[in-house]
C-alpha cells in the first residue's frame, strides 16, 4: 500500500532492502549542483570526508575552502561569499553547525538573508557510539525558529540528493539535516520532491483511522508500523515531511480531518521539532488528539543506532503503541 | 590613490567636524545610542569615504565598488552620518535614527538599508564576512579583481573568538586586498580594555598570525592615508592598521571617558558639544 503514484522503492519491505547513508546523497547532490552552476561552492570545517563534501572538493578543488575546526568562521565566511554572488554550502556535524555557530547563522545568514546552505550531518541519536555530545537532537528546533530559513530533513539518500539540488536553486538560506548511518532507501529517482510539499507515502485503500507524520530515516519505521496495522485491518496513513519549513499546512490539516488522530515521528527532541510544528498547525486550524514520538527531554549516550532508537522510544513497537494510544483518545 | 594635498586635508578636517556635529544631533534626537566610538572614528570614516573608497553614492550597488564592512555595528551613527554627507542619504533622514520604521536601525540592518554591505551589531562577525567577500573575489578569476575590502572593527570585539578564526583563514589564503582598521580607543562598555580583558601586546598578536601590521594616529589624515597606501602595497599578506583613537574625540567632556561608550548626550550636553565642534570656517557645499 505504498503510494505508487510517487514511484517509491517497491523492495522497501524486503529483508535486504538497499541501505545508503543519507549524507551520501548530499555528497552526490552537491556535485550535480556544482555541475549545474559554477557559483556553487563548498566550505568545510575539517569534516570533509564524513560529511561527504569530499566528492565536490575532489571535482572542484578551486571552489572549495577548508576553514579548519572553526564552525563560527565557517558560517560567517560563507555569508561574505554569498554577498559576492556565491552559493556556499557549509558542512559539519549538526552539533557544531548549527549547534556551535547558531548566533553567527542568525545574524549573518538569516538576518542578512544570504543564500548559504547549512549542511548538518550526523544529526539525531543514531550517530551511535560517539555518544551524547555528538548527537544533535535540537537542531530542527533552533533552525525552524529563524525567519528566512528553509529547513529540510530528507528521509533517505535519494531524497537528500534532490534536497541538495533544490537548495542550490533557491535564493534563500537553507538548513539540510543529514544522518550518518546507512538507512533504507524509501524513494526512487522518479519520486517527486518539492520544497514546501509533504507527500503521503503509505495509504491503505480506506479512510485512515490514524495519520503518522514522520521525517528523516524514521519514515521507514513509520511505514513498517502502518503496514502492521494494515495487516490487522486498521488503516493508518503515513505522511513524509521532508520540508519542515516551509511546512505543508494543507497536507497536515487534510490528514487530521481524514483520520481524526495523528502521531508525529522524528529523531529529535519532541520539544521544538516536527511534532511541535505539527501541533502548532493543529491547534490553530483543526485540533485532534496527537502523540509525539521522539526523544523526551533527555541527552543521548553511546550505543548502536538500534539500541538507542529502542532505548529512547522511536522503534516500530513504540510507534505502534502510540497509534493505539491515540486511537483510544478519539471521541 | 589620489594625492593628499594640504587643501584636501583642511577640507576633510572640516568635513569630519560636520560629521561629528551630525552624530551629536542624531544621538540627542534618538535619546539612546553610542557616542564615544562614532566621534572617535569620524576622521577615519571621512578619509575612507572622501579620499580612499572606490564607490558611487548615486549607484550604491555598483558591482565594482570597494567593500566597506562595519563589524562593530554599534558605531553606526558615524556610518550613517558619513554616508549622508557623501550623498547616500538626505541629511534630514539622520534625525530618524533608532525610530520605529526608520531605515537607520539602532544597529545596521540590510533589510531596512539595502545598500550597506552587512547587518551588524553582535560583535566579532565582520572580519569573517570580509574574509568571505575577499575569498569570493579571488575565486572568481583565480586572482584578485582589484577591488579593496575594508573591515572596520573595535578593539573590544577582538575579545571574541570568532575574530581569531577569521585571522587565521585570511593569512592562510594570503588575502592581500583585505585591510582591517582597528579602532584602538582602549575602552569598552564596562571600562578600559586593559582592565576588562587585556589585548596587549596587540601588534605582536596580529604579526604572529601572519598579518602585516602598522600602528597609526587615527586622527592624523596623512598617517591614515599613508598607512592604507602602504597596506595595499603588501602583496603576500592581509593587512591590519591599529589606529590609536580618542573616544569622544572633539568634545572635551567626552574624550577618553568610557562612560560615553554607550549613552547619548542630553539636549544641553549636545548643545555644548556642537559649540565645541563648530569649525571656524563656513559650511562646505
Amino acid at each position: 500500500m505504498l503510494n505508487q503514484n510517487l514511484k517509491l522503492n517497491t523492495k522497501l519491505f524486503d529483508e535486504d532492502v538497499e541501505q545508503i547513508p543519507i549524507r551520501q546523497g548530499f555528497g552526490e547532490g552537491l556535485v550535480i549542483a556544482g555541475d549545474e552552476n559554477k557559483n556553487v561552492i563548498g566550505l568545510c570545517a575539517d569534516l570533509n570526508e564524513s560529511t561527504k563534501m569530499n566528492l565536490f572538493a575532489e571535482k572542484y578543488p578551486e571552489r572549495f575552502i577548508q576553514v579548519g575546526v572553526a564552525e563560527q568562521n565557517l558560517a560567517t565566511v560563507a555569508s561574505g561569499m554569498a554577498a559576492m554572488g556565491k552559493i556556499p554550502f557549509i558542512s559539519s556535524y549538526a552539533m557544531f553547525s548549527p549547534g556551535r555557530n547558531w548566533e553567527q547563522i542568525r545574524t549573518t545568514i538569516a538576518y542578512n538573508d544570504r543564500p548559504v546552505k547549512i549542511i548538518g550531518s550526523h544529526a539525531g541519536i543514531s550517530v551511535g557510539p560517539d555518544g551524547g555530545t555528538h548527537q544533535a537532537i535540537e537542531d530542527i528546533a533552533i533552525m525552524r525558529v529563524l525567519p528566512n530559513m528553509i529547513v529540510l530533513s530528507p528521509c533517505d539518500a535519494i531524497e537528500a540528493k534532490k534536497a541538495t539540488i533544490a537548495a542550490a536553486k533557491i535564493d534563500k538560506p537553507v538548513y539540510i539535516r543529514l544522518l550518518r548511518e546507512k538507512t533504507p532507501i524509501i524513494t526512487t529517482e522518479e519520486t517527486p520532491f518539492e520544497i514546501g510539499k509533504a507527500k503521503i507515502f503509505f495509504a491503505p485503500p480506506m479512510k485512515a483511522q490514524v495519520g503518522i507524520i514522520a521525517t528523516g530515516a524514521l519514515v521507514y519505521n513509520a511505514i513498517l508500523t502502518a503496514q502492521r496495522f494494515a495487516q490487522k485491518g486498521i488503516p493508518v496513513k503515513v505522511l513524509n515531511i521532508a520540508s519542515i519549513r516551509p511546512l505543508d499546512f494543507e497536507a497536515i490539516i487534510n490528514l487530521a480531518k481524514e483520520s481524526g488522530a495523528l502521531v508525529s515521528v522524528e529523531e529529535h527532541q519532541i520539544v521544538g521539532g516536527l511534532g511541535s510544528a505539527i501541533a502548532e498547525v493543529l491547534v490553530q486550524n483543526y485540533p485532534v488528539p496527537m502523540e509525539l514520538i521522539g526523544v523526551h527531554d533527555k541527552f543521548g549516550q553511546s550505543g548502536t543506532p538500534e539500541e538507542l532508537i529502542e532505548h529512547y522510544g522511536m522503534s516500530v513497537s513504540h510507534i505502534e503503541r502510540a497509534v493505539e494510544r491515540v486511537i483510544g483518545r478519539k471521541n | 590613490m589620489i594625492q593628499l594635498t594640504d587643501e584636501k586635508i583642511i577640507w576633510m578636517e572640516q568635513k569630519a567636524s560636520e560629521i561629528r556635529q551630525s552624530i551629536i544631533e542624531m544621538l540627542v534626537e534618538a535619546g539612546s545610542g553610542h557616542t564615544a566610538g562614532p566621534l572617535g572614528m569620524a576622521d577615519i570614516f571621512t578619509v575612507l569615504y572622501f579620499h580612499i573608497l572606490k564607490h558611487d553614492p548615486t549607484n550604491p550597488m555598483w558591482k565594482d565598488r570597494d567593500r566597506l564592512i562595519l563589524s562593530n555595528g554599534h558605531i553606526c551613527p558615524v556610518l550613517y552620518a558619513t554616508m549622508a554627507h557623501s550623498g547616500y542619504l538626505k541629511l534630514e533622514e539622520l534625525k530618524t535614527l533608532r525610530q520605529f520604521g526608520s531605515r537607520l536601525q539602532g544597529h545596521p540592518h540590510r533589510e531596512f538599508l539595502s545598500f550597506i554591505e552587512v547587518s551588524s551589531g553582535p560583535l566579532g562577525l565582520g572580519l569573517s564576512q570580509a574574509v568571505g567577500m575577499c575569498l569570493a573575489d579571488k575565486m572568481d578569476n583565480g586572482k584578485f579583481s582589484g577591488k579593496q575590502f575594508y573591515c572596520l572593527m573595535s578593539d573590544g570585539e577582538l575579545q571574541e573568538g570568532n575574530v581569531w578564526e577569521a585571522m587565521m583563514l585570511a593569512a592562510k589564503e594570503k588575502l592581500q586586498n583585505l585591510t582591517v582598521i582597528i579602532d584602538r580607543n582602549s575602552i569598552q562598555i564596562e571600562g578600559f580594555t586593559e582592565d576588562i580583558m587585556p589585548l596587549e601586546p596587540l601588534k605582536e598578536k596580529w604579526e604572529s598570525f601572519n598579518w602585516d601590521v602598522r600602528t597609526i594616529d587615527g586622527h592624523n589624515f596623512q598617517e591614515i592615508v599613508a598607512a592604507i597606501g602602504e597596506a595595499q602595497a603588501v602583496f603576500t599578506k592581509p593587512s591590519v592598521i591599529i589606529a590609536n583613537t580618542i573616544p569622544g574625540k572633539g568634545v572635551s567632556f567626552m574624550e577618553r571617558n568610557y562612560k560615553w561608550h554607550g549613552k547619548p548626550p542630553t539636549k544641553e550636553e549636545g548643545e555644548r558639544a556642537i559649540k565645541e565642534l563648530t569649525h571656524p570656517n563656513p559650511p562646505l557645499n
